[in-house]
């Protein structure tokens, strides 16, 4: 039985399409990512399958269950983290933690060989007021209270937006624990990075689904062979390769701007040094052009500059 | 002080009873440069950055921002200077226009001057088709690019932003720091938080605050040499990790 399986999923707000005919499954024990930018429609399909929204049409089910006729049975054994910080500010950690156990029936005891690894690194501030927590912690102990009551799936929406480099990669070393415990985890976020450690990743822009496929697969999605290019300076760089009759794309990445060619039938190799010469005849001499492997954000770019010729998967 | 630098910090502190947010930290800003500004959250970033607007008086140490001193000519100091705070730059239930006529009216433009920068900036942004449309309708990335763009209407010498591309898909994060590109390559000094370490690349120099210090500081080929890692944030991690049990 499939963890999640979601088909032709629509909702509307207005004028908004948020959802458009979306369309996938989640095995069980699988950590699955959906990613994309804000208003791409991660949230909306978040509560549609965490039971909080009707869609307009199409049929999802959680661990078997459909999302709007189960709602009941279906709410006792999921997880939920929303992008927002939702807990009790004025409830100390403790409380906090207290109430959702007691809001699904059980206690923090019950659930506390689970949440141990987490919530072991906020307990002695147990007695602080959830208002008072700085962000990585707020973060943990809003995952500890999505998983006090021991749930089968666990939804985290955007869990680490906002969130300093250290406190995100610690908190996905926490989710790759727990996945490797067989909790099937379903996680949005808007970085790219994040991406590589889930089992696959699914892209969304504009309520539809780009590409699904494990992080590895997701770069041979891109279409041509691409090449970093880097000089002194980036600025002139970018300008000089986007005036380039022969550049198909020219994007800022990191130290470096990764360049694709439109031409068909070069290989990278020809690409880089074809580049090299066009550059250094357009007075750029410091520059240097290697090929390179397209990752997952290249290809997300390369798939949201052409929308219309991109299906849901 | 230094003449030629947008920014100058020395010793500059600011405690808040017993704790101390920002402990000592100096640095110097070159006119015309994009400086990042790096660190973990609570690590003292947006404390030092309220003392440079000159919206909290400092507890030690002074600095100086667009010529002007943070203590004592704040005034000035804000008509100098730009600030766009994360999402909280533009009025929603302002037309894009409006919002535009009323920072220019804030900082002191008239109305034709308000007109023609508007209309420039507008045209630059291609946004031209909706100076009409209220700001809450208008996708994240578009608020962004236009609350930049409104934090340098009054042509202010320096603009801090504070985590200006968070929650942006990858071309609109890309286009934005063309932006900052465009306004540095004009002569504005541009100091930036965030927390995509790619983008720290796009700076000329940067810093990385730990525990209201900073703990690096130097262009990003020349940190990742001297600390011998091959990313930025290898780096990030190296240094805020140490006191990750402060902020955990």
């Amino acid at each position: 039985m499939t963890a999640v399986s979601v088909r032709a999923l629509a909702k509307r707000f207005g004028d908004v399409t948020a959802l458009d005919g979306v369309s996938f499954d989640v095995e069980p024990g699988e950590l699955f990512g959906l990613v994309g930018p804000d208003g791409g429609g991660k949230t909306t399909l978040f509560r549609v399958l965490t039971t909080l929204l009707l869609p307009d049409a199409g049929h999802a089910t959680v661990l078997g269950q459909d999302v709007t006729r189960d709602l009941w049975s279906l709410r006792r054994r999921i997880g939920y983290m929303p992008g927002r910080f939702a807990l009790y500010a004025d409830l100390s950690v403790e409380e906090n933690l207290g109430f959702f156990a007691s809001v699904f029936g059980t206690s923090v005891d019950e659930g506390y060989a689970l949440i141990a690894p987490i919530y072991q690194q906020i307990e002695p501030f147990k007695t602080r007021r959830a208002g008072a927590l700085s962000g990585g912690m707020k973060q943990k102990l809003a995952l500890s209270c999505a998983l006090v009551h021991r749930p089968d799936i666990l939804f985290l929406d955007e869990p680490t937006t906002g969130v300093d480099a250290v406190s995100r990669r610690e908190f996905w070393d926490l989710l790759a624990r727990l996945s490797s415990d067989g909790l099937t985890i379903v996680v949005s976020t808007p970085y790219m990075d994040e991406a590589s450690r889930c089992d696959r990743v699914a892209l969304m822009q504009s309520g539809r689904v780009l590409a699904i496929a494990p992080p590895a697969q997701i770069g041979e999605q891109f279409p041509r062979p691409l090449v970093a290019v880097r000089a002194a300076n980036r600025f002139a760089l970018l300008q000089t390769l986007r005036a380039l009759p022969d550049v198909a794309s020219a994007w800022p990445f990191g130290e470096t701007v990764h360049v694709s060619d439109r031409r068909t039938g070069l290989s990278a190799v020809q690409v880089a040094s074809a580049l090299e010469g066009a550059l250094r005849s357009s007075g750029l001499d410091d520059v240097s052009a290697t090929p390179i492997s397209p990752g997952i954000e290249d290809t997300f770019i390369e798939l949201m500059g052409r929308p219309s010729e991109t299906s849901a998967a | 002080m230094t003449t030629g630098h947008a920014i100058v910090a020395r010793a500059l502190t600011r405690r808040f009873g017993d704790f101390t947010a920002v402990d000592g930290i100096s640095f110097d800003v070159a006119q015309g440069e994009v400086f990042g500004f790096l660190g973990a959250n609570g690590a003292g970033k947006t404390t030092a950055i309220r003392m440079l607007i000159g919206l909290l008086a400092p507890s030690d140490g002074e600095a100086v921002v667009a010529g002007c001193n943070v203590r004592s000519e704040t005034e000035t100091l804000r008509s100098r200077i730009g600030y766009m705070s994360q999402r909280f730059s533009l009025y929603d239930d302002l037309t894009v226009r409006e919002n535009i006529a009323l920072y220019g009216g804030i900082y002191g433009l008239d109305d034709a001057a308000i007109r023609a920068r508007g209309d420039r900036m507008l045209r630059d942004l291609d946004f031209l088709a909706s100076g009409d449309a209220f700001v809450r309708a208008l996708p994240l990335g578009w608020k962004q690019k236009l609350a930049f763009s409104v934090a340098l209407l009054h042509e202010p010498s320096v603009v801090f932003l504070d985590e200006p591309t968070g929650g942006v898909d990858p071309i609109t994060r890309r286009q934005f720091w063309e932006l900052i590109y465009a306004a540095a390559a004009r002569g504005t000094t541009v100091f930036v938080t965030t927390h995509y370490l790619d983008e720290a690349e796009y700076c000329d120099r940067m810093s990385i605050m730990v525990d209201g210090r900073i703990a690096a500081l130097g262009t990003p080929g020349d940190l990742k040499a001297q600390h011998g890692v091959r990313t930025l944030d290898d780096l990030f991690v190296q240094l805020a990790r140490g006191s990750a049990g402060a902020n955990a």
